[in-house]
């Protein structure tokens, strides 16, 4: 079997799961260049998850085939763990065993030449000097994330599956989570994040977004929100929340959301947002100016455009 | 090759040493584990006295004679009964069997002196409550001798031989009362069964819930690996129980080792190892932990009963023979009894050895082709 261009760590095609009878991920094809920052967005239940796992060969897919690392996804799952960190959105290292004995635990499995002194080199690096014996379990929620970060670092990865990792982390806690992902990248370690949050969105390379099992957009942050082709101008004045409702039943107001004093419409359709604005202008209290649709419209709007495909 | 064999002992010692500190983390099982054997054993240390003295029992004696004032003379001497009453008529001599507040009622009926001196051979109710066989059986055994030699003294009675008088024997409420056990080398298997089952059955699952499993699974380690380093920890902690139980056995009751103490050990790992794997392979099959120790709960009761440690085992039906046969306890209970009580060597014990190593295979085998490898 030919291994795919070295300079391509994750390529898959036509990726398919289904549980009991429901479609998790369907159809799903991606491509991950070496050494990029690759974010995976989309709502609760759009198959992140699951497409993580098949990734790491912990699920087989019903459909569709890909290469992980050059390694079949399918047939050479062996090959792929001994190469993948990968990071459980639950926190998924043993809550009954110490700091130092889980990263022990973790240098053993992989084969990492001085266990013990792998694991002292981690302690250093994640900060935890002090806390080497504490039970991982008595840890805070941004410590734990941070020593199953360590965790998945510790075999010296070449790609790192994290899903959600910040997930219930204070944002100082997320930053510096954030600049050790920075950091690792540089080293040229590829990276898959799993996220919700827009500003996480936004320091990746490139960015997915996957609804209800599909991916819908994939590119940079500007190139998906060029793509998405949404028109959005923001309105503030008084009585916003009646004009809210207004414009909701307007045709080519494809969105409302307020932020703040002020409310984003966004509409598809330039001509028709017009029209649907038109009488607002007259309202001389309101003030009406054309911006630039936030990454969050983008996904709000394609997650609305991809239900109405499914129902 | 060596490359391989090396990788496989590595993971293998991680997952292991990863179990041990669990294990010393976890207070509840490490208490188990030194709790259990001792207080088992302690408990069945008053069924291993099979020789009980002084049980209550009830006399009715339908006539005053001197053959009556004998036997029940000789009965007290024996130290085996106590007779707690003597019953007026037949309904009180029931109903004190019945409440329990007697073991044995001794009747003489009307006329037995008579009828011995004419060389008729008279009846004497014996009534055992027999829902405590292992109370009333040795002292059953030992009324006939009793009765006997009490009347060998008394010169009007023609020559005591046999069928002389006759012994009518109601063992009442449980007509088919049990020998006397070996307990101690029963004890060993059926409480390294219990605790070796429970604490394999429970480490897939545990990891299953508690969400560790999928960190374990995207980790470059194979089911075989994952089973020996769950196993071997509680090869050792089985080891300790067997020695605490034979040693507590030896000082504490005087039970006898005949046998190599070598060929016990060896075969004792087997027998462990056995059940771990039996207990583990539950563990790949069950959802969760209450299903697994259901599971094992489902599997030691037919060791308890079939094994041969309640019940002799020629004393069952063969189909519940050859369920016993397929146990690991049936065949470690023979292998202790022959080793310790009559000093058996290998020679004599390889069907049973050769059973519990075929076992262990089996259930392995089961173990790592249910492992789930994947979230599936």
């Amino acid at each position: 079997m030919n291994a795919p261009a070295p300079e391509i760590a994750i390529e898959v095609e036509g990726l398919t799961k289904s549980f009991n009878g429901r479609v998790v991920v369907r159809d799903l094809s991606m491509r991950v260049k070496r050494g990029e920052i690759y974010g995976f967005l989309g709502p609760n239940g759009s198959g992140k998850t699951t497409t993580i796992r098949m990734l790491c060969g912990l699920l087989t897919p019903d459909a569709g085939r890909g290469t992980c690392l050059g390694f079949d996804i399918r047939t050479e799952a062996d090959k792929i763990k001994r190469r993948v960190g990968y990071m459980t959105q639950r926190f998924s290292l043993y809550q009954d065993l110490s700091v130092r004995e889980n990263l022990e635990f973790v240098a053993r499995l992989y084969g990492v030449a001085d266990p013990v002194g792998a694991a002292r080199a981690m302690v250093e690096r994640l900060g935890l000097k002090g806390r080497e014996e504490q039970l991982a379990g008595s840890l805070s929620g941004g410590w734990k994330q941070r020593l199953a970060l360590g965790a998945c670092t510790l075999p010296e990865p070449q790609l790192l599956l994290l899903d959600e990792p910040t997930a219930g982390v204070d944002p100082k806690a997320r930053r510096e989570f954030w600049n050790e992902i920075h950091a690792l990248a540089g080293q040229g370690l590829t990276v898959l994040v799993s996220t919700h949050y827009m500003d996480e969105a936004e320091r990746c390379h490139e960015i997915a977004y996957i609804a209800y099992g599909q991916l819908l957009t994939v590119g940079s942050v500007p190139e998906v929100i060029a793509g998405a082709h949404l028109v959005t101008y923001t309105v503030s004045g008084d009585d916003l929340g009646r004009i809210a409702t207004e414009l909701e039943a307007c045709e080519g107001v494809d969105m409302v959301a307020p932020f703040g004093a002020s409310l984003h419409v966004s509409g598809r359709d330039r001509d028709k947002l017009e029209a649907a604005m038109t009488p607002l202008r007259e309202n001389r209290s309101l003030r009406i100016e054309p911006s630039e649709a936030s990454l969050e419209d983008v996904f709000i709007d394609l997650m609305s455009r991809s239900r109405d495909n499914f129902q | 090759m060596t490359a391989g064999a090396l990788g496989f002992w590595r993971r293998t010692r991680a997952m292991l040493i990863k179990e041990f500190i669990q294990l010393r983390r976890d207070r509840v099982s490490f208490a188990m584990i030194v709790m259990i054997p001792i207080m088992q054993l302690v408990l069945f240390g008053y069924a291993i006295n099979t020789t009980p003295r002084d049980l209550p029992t009830a006399v009715l004696v339908q006539e005053t004679s001197d053959v009556g004032r004998s036997i029940l003379a000789a009965l007290k001497n024996t130290k085996y009964f106590a007779v707690v009453k003597h019953a007026r008529d037949a309904d009180e001599f029931d109903s004190l069997l019945k409440s329990g507040r007697v073991l044995f009622g001794i009747e003489i009926p009307v006329g037995f002196e008579r009828a011995l001196r004419r060389g008729e051979t008279p009846a004497l109710l014996i009534a055992a409550d027999a829902t405590d066989p292992m109370a009333t059986a040795a002292a059953l055994g030992a009324l006939n001798g009793v009765v006997r030699s009490a009347l060998a003294h008394d010169r009007a009675i023609p020559d005591s031989d046999p069928g002389t008088f006759e012994f009518r024997t109601h063992a009442r409420y449980n007509p088919a009362a049990v020998s006397a056990l070996n307990i101690v080398p029963g004890l060993v298997g059926t409480i390294l069964t219990m605790t070796m089952l429970i604490f394999t059955a429970l480490s897939v699952t545990r990891e299953l819930e508690r969400g560790t499993m999928e960190s374990l699974l995207a980790m470059p380690i194979t089911p075989i690996e994952i089973m020996f380093g769950k196993i071997i920890p509680y090869v050792i902690v089985g080891l300790v129980q067997a020695s605490l139980i034979i040693g507590a056995g030896i000082v504490l009751f005087g039970v006898p080792v005949l046998g190599s103490m070598a060929l016990l050990t060896a075969l004792s790992t087997l027998f462990i190892t056995a059940n771990l794997s039996i207990g583990y392979s539950f563990s790949t099959v069950a959802q969760n932990q209450l299903q697994a120790v259901q599971m094992t709960f489902m599997f030691f009761l037919p060791n308890i009963l079939l094994s041969g440690f309640m019940f002799p085992f020629a004393g069952m039906p063969g189909w519940a023979q050859v369920i016993g046969e397929a146990l690991p306890l049936t065949h470690y209970i023979r292998i202790v009894r022959a080793i310790m009580l009559k000093g058996a060597m290998l020679d004599e014990l390889h069907y049973d050895a050769g059973a519990l190593a075929i076992l262990m295979l089996v259930a392995m085998v089961i173990a790592v082709t249910r492992f789930r490898r994947t979230l599936d």
